[in-house]
C-alpha cells in the first residue's frame, strides 16, 4: 500500500511539472503588423534569478531609450526560463511559435542558452546572448550570437591573475558539474594555469557539486588537504557565496577566485564577511567606461533605477541595441534578414565596448578584474585580449 | 586521509545530520498522529525562514524575539493550512488528502515567488551565532553546536508533550482511531489543530537554523530539504520521533562521507538519499525504529 502510494506521488509530481510548462496567452503579431516583437528569455526565478533580472533591467532600459525601429514600435516579450534547461527550451519555442518574435535575447547561463540553441537554428530566428560565455553556445550555430567574451579568454585572464599577481604555484578547482559555464571555464583555467606554471601537476585537487547544493563542506575538506595556493570556483553567485563562507568557517584562508557570475548584490549579502577578498573577472565596470555610450548608459540607468549599473544590465542594453542596429541595416524585420545583418556587425559602439561579431558570432572584448573589499565590488584592472 | 581531516568530515556530517533531524521531527510527528504525509512541510519550513528574515530586517526587535515570533506565526500558518486544505477532506480517502498536500506545497512555493521575489535573500545571522571555533585543527562554526542542542531540546519537549500531558494522550488516542477518540470525548478538531501548530512551529525552527547555516533564502529552498527529511523520517520509522532524529543523522553523515571518500560520486549525492530510501523500504519498510502497524481500513 505504502509503496503504491509512493509511485503515485512520483507520477503526480511529474505530471504537475509538465502541466506548469503549458498555458499562456494567444497573441498575433509577426513581420507584417505594425509592432516588431523581440523575445527575451532570462532566468527571473531559480538559482540564476539575480543575473536574469539584472539583465532584463538593461534590456528594458534600452527599449525605453530606443522604442522604435523602421517606424514600428518594438515590443518586448519577456519569459522566465526559471533557471531550468527544459523551461529555457520551452520558453524559446513558445516565443517563436506563439508570439512570432523576429529575434531573441538571452540567456544568462550558458546551459540555458545551449538548451535553446537547436531550436533557434531549426526555426531560423536569430538569438543574441547577453552573458553566456561558454564557446559552445555559438559554435556551429549560425543563428546564435553574443555580445560578451568567451571562456577560453576569461579562464586565461584568471589563471594569469593567479600566477602573476598572487604568485600561485598550485591551484584547486571546485566546479558545478550541472553548469556548462562552470565546467567550461574550469577547464580553460586549468589549461592556462598548467601552461603558465609549466607544471602538468599544478592543479592539485578537483571537486564538484550540483546547482542547488547548499553544503560544500566535504568537498572543501578534501580540497584543503591538497594544500593549494589558490582555489578557482566558478559557479552561481548563491552557491559560490555559501561555498566561500563554508571554506572560511573551516579555516581555509587562501584566495578564492571565480568568474563573471559572482557580480551580483546577493553574492555580497549571502557571503557577508566571508567573501571579502574574493576576486573574479567580469565584462564591464562603472569605474572605467570605455565608450561614449557607456557614460550615457550609466547616467540613464542611475536615473531609472537609482543605483549603479552592473555588467549584466550593460550587456542586456547592448544586446537589444545590437539587434535594433541589425534591423535598421537590414531594412526589414524578417528573421533571416536580421540574422544576416547581425553576422556583419562590426565596430558597433556599445555600453560595454566596441562590438565586432566574429565568424562564430562572438564578440572580442576586454575583461575587467574585480575584488570584494569592504562589502563592495572594487575595480582592479582591465585585461585586453 | 589524516585523523584531523576525518574529524573535520565527521563534524561536517554531524552538523548536516542534526539539521535534517531537526526538520524531520516535525514531519514525523504530524504523520505519527494523523497518518498524513504533509508534503507542504518543506514549504512551511521555507516560510518560517522568510518570516524570520522580515522580522529581523524590517523591525527593530532583537533576534531572539524575532525568532520566537516568526516561529509562532509559522505555527499559525500551519494551523490555517490544515483548516483550509485538510479539514474539508477529513472523511475523504487518504490519497485525496495527499494530493491536497501537494497542491498546498505548490501554492506556498508560488505564493513565495510572487510575494518574496525570485531573487535570493541573505538570512541575517545574529553575530553571536556566527563564531568560528577551532578544536585541535578541526574548525567549525558555533551554529554546528547550537543545532544539535536545540534539536535534542525540542525532542525532549515533544516527548514530554506527547507522553506526559493530557493533550499528548489525546494525540496518541487520535493516532489509533479517530472515531473512538471522538466517542471518548476528545475534541478531534482541536487536537489536530494543535498538532499542526506544533509541527509547523518545529518546521520554522528548522528553517531558522537552516538559514543561519546556509544563509540563502529562496522560494523553492524547502523542496529538497523537505524530501530529504521525509526520507530521514522513513529511515528512522515514520511516526517515530526518535527514529526521525536517528534517520536525520544517518542521512547527513552518509551524504558527507559519500563525498569525502568517493569524490567521484559527488553528483549522486541526492540520489544517495533516494537509494537509501529504497533499500530501507525493501529491507525494513517500517524503518529502523518503527513498529509494525496494522493498516486501518
Amino acid at each position: 500500500m505504502k509503496r503504491k502510494m509512493g509511485v503515485l506521488i512520483l507520477v503526480l509530481a511529474l505530471l504537475s511539472s509538465l502541466l506548469t510548462a503549458c498555458g499562456g496567452s494567444e497573441e498575433t503579431g509577426g513581420a507584417d503588423s505594425d509592432v516588431i516583437k523581440i523575445g527575451v528569455f532570462e532566468p527571473m526565478t531559480g538559482a540564476s534569478a539575480a543575473g536574469g533580472q539584472m539583465t532584463v533591467e538593461g534590456i528594458e532600459l534600452a527599449n525605453e531609450v530606443k522604442p522604435e525601429v523602421l517606424g514600428k514600435k518594438v515590443e518586448l516579450v519577456i519569459v522566465d526560463n526559471k533557471s531550468d534547461k527544459v523551461e529555457a527550451a520551452n520558453a524559446v519555442s513558445s516565443l517563436i511559435d506563439k508570439d512570432n518574435v523576429v529575434a531573441i535575447i538571452g540567456s544568462y547561463g550558458s546551459s540555458l542558452s545551449m538548451a535553446a540553441g537547436d531550436i533557434v537554428k531549426e526555426k531560423r530566428v536569430p538569438a543574441v546572448g547577453c552573458s553566456p560565455t561558454n564557446p559552445l553556445v555559438t559554435l556551429n550555430n549560425d543563428y546564435y550570437f553574443r555580445v560578451c567574451f568567451i571562456d577560453p579568454f576569461q579562464g586565461t585572464v584568471m589563471a594569469n591573475y593567479a600566477v602573476n599577481e598572487l604568485g600561485a604555484k598550485t591551484a584547486a578547482i571546485i566546479q558545478d558539474v550541472t553548469q556548462d559555464y562552470s565546467v567550461g571555464l574550469s577547464k580553460y583555467f586549468e589549461d592556462a594555469f598548467k601552461e603558465l606554471t609549466g607544471d602538468e601537476n599544478s592543479i592539485v585537487a578537483k571537486a564538484s557539486y550540483n546547482t542547488g547544493d547548499q553544503d560544500f563542506t566535504a568537498q572543501l575538506t578534501n580540497v584543503a588537504s591538497a594544500n593549494p595556493d589558490v582555489i578557482f570556483a566558478p559557479g552561481n553567485y548563491g552557491e559560490s557565496a555559501l561555498l566561500i563562507k563554508q571554506a572560511r568557517d573551516q579555516g581555509i584562508d587562501i584566495p578564492i577566485l571565480g568568474g563573471d557570475t559572482w557580480e551580483s548584490p546577493e553574492f555580497l549579502s549571502i557571503g557577508g564577511d566571508a567573501v571579502e577578498g574574493a576576486v573574479f573577472s567580469t565584462h564591464f565596470t562603472a569605474e572605467a567606461p570605455v565608450t561614449e555610450v557607456s557614460d550615457e548608459f550609466l547616467k540613464l540607468y542611475e536615473e531609472k533605477f537609482s543605483k549603479q549599473a552592473n555588467a549584466f544590465a550593460a550587456l542586456g542594453y547592448d544586446a537589444y541595441m545590437v539587434i535594433l542596429d541589425a534591423i535598421e541595416r537590414a531594412g526589414s524585420a524578417d528573421p533571416e534578414a536580421i540574422r544576416d545583418a547581425l553576422s556583419e556587425t562590426a565596430d558597433f559602439v556599445g555600453a560595454t565596448g566596441y562590438i565586432t561579431l566574429d565568424e562564430n558570432g562572438d564578440a572580442v572584448k576586454s575583461a575587467i578584474i574585480k575584488k570584494v573589499e569592504n562589502g563592495d565590488f572594487v575595480y582592479l584592472t582591465t585585461v585586453n585580449p | 586521509m589524516t585523523l584531523v581531516e576525518f574529524m573535520q568530515h565527521l563534524a561536517n556530517g554531524v552538523s548536516l545530520g542534526s539539521l535534517y533531524a531537526l526538520i524531520a521531527i516535525g514531519y514525523t510527528m504530524v504523520y505519527g498522529i494523523l497518518r498524513l504525509i504533509n508534503f507542504a512541510h518543506g514549504d512551511i519550513f521555507m516560510l518560517g525562514a522568510y518570516l524570520t528574515y522580515y522580522a529581523i530586517v524590517f523591525t527593530s526587535m532583537p533576534w531572539y524575539v524575532a525568532f520566537a515570533l516568526a516561529a509562532a506565526i509559522t505555527g499559525l500558518v500551519g494551523f490555517l493550512l490544515e483548516k483550509i486544505a485538510y479539514k474539508p477532506l477529513r472523511d475523504a480517502q487518504r490519497i485525496t488528502v495527499l494530493i491536497s498536500a501537494i497542491g498546498a506545497s505548490f501554492f506556498l512555493q508560488n505564493f513565495a515567488t510572487v510575494v518574496f521575489g525570485g531573487r535570493p535573500k541573505a538570512f541575517p545571522i545574529p553575530s553571536i551565532m556566527n563564531k568560528i571555533i577551532n578544536i585541535g585543527g578541526v574548525s567549525i562554526n558555533l551554529i554546528t553546536f547550537i543545532i544539535p542542542v536545540i534539536g535534542l531540546g525540542l525532542l525532549a519537549g515533544l516527548t514530554y508533550i506527547i507522553y506526559k500531558t493530557k493533550t499528548g494522550m489525546a494525540m496518541r488516542a487520535l493516532s489509533k482511531d479517530y472515531d473512538t477518540a471522538r466517542l471518548m470525548g476528545i475534541n478531534v478538531d482541536r487536537i489536530i489543530s494543535i498538532t499542526f501548530f506544533i509541527g509547523s512551529f518545529l518546521a520554522a525552527v528548522g528553517g531558522i537554523m537552516w538559514g543561519i547555516k546556509y544563509p540563502q533564502l529562496m522560494p523553492l529552498m524547502g523542496s529538497m530539504p523537505g524530501i530529504k527529511c521525509f526520507i530521514a523520517a522513513v529511515i528512522g520509522g515514520i511516526g517515530n520521533i526518535s527514529g526521525a532524529v536517528l534517520g536525520g543523522f544517518i542521512l547527513g553523515l552518509g551524504e558527507i562521507l559519500l563525498v569525502a571518500f568517493l569524490p567521484g560520486l559527488t553528483g549522486y549525492r541526492d540520489a544517495f538519499a533516494f537509494i537509501l530510501l529504497i533499500i530501507i523500504l525493501l529491507v525494513k519498510p517500517t524503518g529502523l525504529l518503527g513498529e509494525k502497524v496494522t493498516e486501518k481500513v
